[in-house]
């Protein structure tokens, strides 16, 4: 089956630039740490720039927050969290619905700067990262004063104070999936986003004292890793939350040992994006490239695996390739853009050397002919053929728009080589019979499955890995388990 | 150990055998060691076998064998084989307060303890196909998709049983997990270990899939970090313990994110000991989306 509708996207017709204007945001030359409801000088006077990936220029510099600091902001939310968890749930509520209406309002300048600080396209960061997280806060506003109907028998408790420590791929969303359900259920927070895209969580910071959230209730405060390991380690903090890579969950989950701190870990993923025979093909390739090439592969739940039906393999993989050189990689800023920078030189250099590895494995390697900007980091969307399961680039994640491509015959060999990764963050299958979705949603071990569909988020639904992919979910009513004791 | 004839005509008793119970079926260690169980007054009471790390690593491929096909059996089986354990227990309920009281346990407690371990069993047993329906959702997600989230079992867990508990304290940790669709290797309590192995025996007259359930015997010392550390470990429930053991659990699971689960100063007597969060704590929550169109 030669695809010969192939997409002419090259025949002479261009692109103009489509940027979406950054004179309406506010960005301060310096931000603090956000601590008691203030904004505090870091004690050790240190800072940090944060930069534009996209032009490797310095945006603005942040606080570095040392163990002095996380000590400051564990005490502000000790002291915080009397009153607020005693405060009338509904109330309590109603400040959570206030930060998703100021987000909501301001949601075009939290955009622009999430794709300045993190590279990610516009059309992403403003149609998905920014009203997801609003959304977010506004779901669990309501759980506020309704959590003695999620846990049937139990009377629930707020844990104390929460520690978090998010990602890069997804700066506010992660805050806002950290940060709503903590507060709706009482508890107190420190939230530490990554150290290469602070900026929408400092913002939030803004948000959340315009909001008028008693001082201490939330605290912002920037850093490496250094610092994350110090709100893990501080023995004040009553739960940590973690969103990172499976080898740092495993230190944390380690450091945690012998504490009676409550955790929950979303770790890494290399999840199986599943194409059936019988699937709509080019539905599917829609699929595939969701899957993996959404915010430059920076995504736990990436389908980096395509495990395709040997039958309908050739014509696949070439529609595939089609499509890929369609895909505009540039301006994250710019309206048209597919692909957005690479996050970090460091993030850049990683994956760099999976595509040397790949191809020192056997793997053939294509990547689209597409341009890149000069300046910044950046990365074509590639994909490998000819790998084994036991390819460093078919076990491990990469992070980026690397997609490892293996085949298969039978139903069975699929559910194999799907589940054959310590990974059971996600997957994806593609197929016109439900039947054979259900069999295989069932025998797929993993947290989150799409059917027909990739890479899909919302506040109602609860997201979280099997096996090294983590502890715990996050969303949905199932997502207030992780900050409450549940007591007979 | 039996005790001698009294007298010329009187009948020799047979003594039991205590031995470990693995994929199904009655092995000694593999080691070949023992431990001795003693009454108060110092006379053996049985040689129990001291399981080593490979009858734990034995145990663990029966177990995962075993897992798929136990978390297919429908809830409704899963359901009717916990009330058939319920039903041997019942059966035999002479035994176990014998051998609860050989152990040391007073009469009328024991007798209590077994009792309440049938009736645990029938609870959990009429669990199987209900904590589904309390615990799952369908969420109503703002895009033009289909979505739930159900339980599904995290596979296989290993379990530290209750030291103080030998029978009620072992049967509230496995019939929560087992009727969930996981199948587990148990260490039975050190000091009360002889109702765990013929606790094995009623299950194995119980339709439990060859498996499912695996009992050692042995030190907790010896194979505690064993229990932690296996790579084919989903979750480890350990019950009582101190917090340095805890740390020793936490740290050794650490190794592939096991779920780990602690359960100390729990009076497995009480009413409150028995609820459906302890099925879900070893569930995992899948969610799954589907698009809505034509």
């Amino acid at each position: 089956m030669a695809p010969d509708n192939k997409l002419a996207f090259d025949d002479g017709w261009q692109y103009s630039p489509a940027p979406e204007s950054t004179d309406h945001i506010k960005l301060k030359k310096k931000y603090e740490l956000y601590i008691g409801g203030e904004f505090v000088a870091p004690v050790e006077g240190k800072y940090f720039d944060t930069i534009n990936p996209a032009n490797e220029e310095k945006l603005s510099k942040v606080g570095l927050a040392s163990t002095a600091d996380v000590d400051k902001a564990v005490k502000a939310a000790r002291k915080a969290f009397g009153a607020w968890s005693r405060l009338k749930a509904a109330e309590r509520g109603k400040y959570i619905y206030r930060i998703a209406r100021i987000l909501q309002e301001r949601s075009r300048e939290f955009a622009a700067i999430e794709s300045l600080d993190g590279g990610k396209p516009i059309r992403e960061s403003r149609d998905i990262d920014v009203p997801l997280a609003a959304a977010h806060f506004f779901y669990y506003a309501g759980w506020a004063d309704k959590l003695e109907y999620a846990f049937p028998g139990r009377n629930v408790k707020p844990l104390g104070v929460a520690g978090q420590v998010i990602p890069w791929n997804f700066p506010l969303l992660m805050a806002s999936w950290k940060i709503a359900p903590a507060l709706a259920c009482g508890n107190t927070i420190i939230l530490k986003p990554a150290e290469t895209t602070p900026l929408t969580a400092m913002k939030l910071a803004e948000v959340v004292a315009d909001a008028g959230l008693p001082p201490g209730v939330v605290n912002i405060i920037t850093g490496a890793g250094d610092t994350g390991a110090a709100i893990v380690n501080h023995p004040g903090v009553d739960k940590i939350a973690f969103t990172g890579s499976t080898d740092v969950g495993r230190i944390i989950q380690k450091a945690l040992a012998g504490t009676d701190k409550k955790y929950t870990l979303e770790l890494g993923g290399k999840a199986a994006n599943i194409i059936f025979a019988d699937a709509a093909i080019d539905q599917a390739v829609e699929g595939i490239v969701n899957g993996i090439f959404f915010n430059q592969g920076h995504v736990c739940c990436a389908g980096s695996r395509l495990l395709v039906q040997e039958s309908v393999a050739e014509a696949v993989i070439q529609k595939l390739k089609d499509r890929m050189e369609t895909l505009i990689v540039g301006d994250p800023l710019d309206k048209n853009t597919d692909i957005g920078a690479i996050n970090s030189a460091a993030q850049l250099k990683s994956i760099e050397s999976y595509l040397a590895i790949g191809q020192e494995e056997g793997g053939e390697m294509f990547q689209s002919s597409c341009s890149v900007p000069d300046q910044g980091y950046w990365c074509r969307p590639t994909i490998f053929t000819g790998v084994s399961q036991s390819n460093r680039v078919v076990q491990e994640e990469i992070f980026g728009p690397v997609l490892a491509i293996q085949t298969f015959r039978t139903f069975d060999e699929a559910v194999s080589k799907a589940n054959n990764t310590p990974y059971g963050l996600s997957g994806g299958i593609w197929t016109d019979k439900g039947a054979k979705i259900f069999k295989m949603t069932q025998s797929i071990r993993a947290g989150v499955i799409w059917a027909n569909t990739f890479n899909k988020f919302d506040p109602t639904s609860p997201f979280g890995g099997y096996k090294e992919s983590g502890v715990g979910r996050e969303g949905g009513m199932h997502g207030l388990d992780a900050y409450l004791k549940l007591e007979a | 150990m039996a005790t001698a004839a009294k007298r010329e005509n009187e009948r020799l008793a047979i003594a039991k055998t205590y031995k470990i119970y693995i994929d199904g079926k009655f092995p000694r260690t593999e080691s070949g060691r023992y431990f001795t169980l003693e009454d108060k007054k110092g006379a053996v009471i049985a040689n129990i076998c001291r399981g080593s790390r490979k009858d734990f690593r034995n145990a663990m491929v029966a177990a995962r064998a075993a897992q798929g096909g136990w978390a297919k059996a429908s809830a409704y089986l899963r359901g009717q084989i916990l009330y058939r354990i319920a039903e041997m227990l019942e059966g035999r309920r002479e035994q176990f307060v014998a051998e609860l009281t050989l152990q040391g346990v007073a009469a009328r407690a024991a007798e209590k303890e077994v009792d309440a371990t049938i009736d645990r069993l029938i609870y959990f047993a009429g669990w199987a196909d209900k904590y589904q329906q309390v615990f799952s959702s369908v969420n109503p997600v703002s895009s033009s998709h289909f979505n739930f989230s159900v339980l599904e079992p995290t596979g296989v867990v290993s379990m530290l049983a209750p030291e103080t508990s030998g029978l009620l304290g072992l049967v509230s940790n496995i019939a929560p997990t087992i009727v969930g669709g996981n199948t587990c290797v148990v260490l039975a309590s050190e000091s009360l270990p002889l109702c765990a192995i013929s606790f094995a025996e009623v299950l194995h007259a119980s339709d439990v899939p060859a498996g499912v359930v695996n009992i050692l015997t042995g030190f907790k010392s010896e194979l505690i970090e064993h229990f932690a550390s296996h790579m084919d470990v989903n979750a480890v429930i350990f019950c009582d313990g101190d917090k340095k053991t805890a740390k020793t659990v936490q740290e050794a699971a650490s190794i592939n994110i096991k779920h780990v689960i602690r359960r100390t100063d729990i009076n497995w007597s009480d009413q409150s000991a028995q609820h459906p969060y302890l099925v879900r704590d070893t569930q995992e929550v899948k969610t799954t989306w589907h698009p809505i169109g034509v």
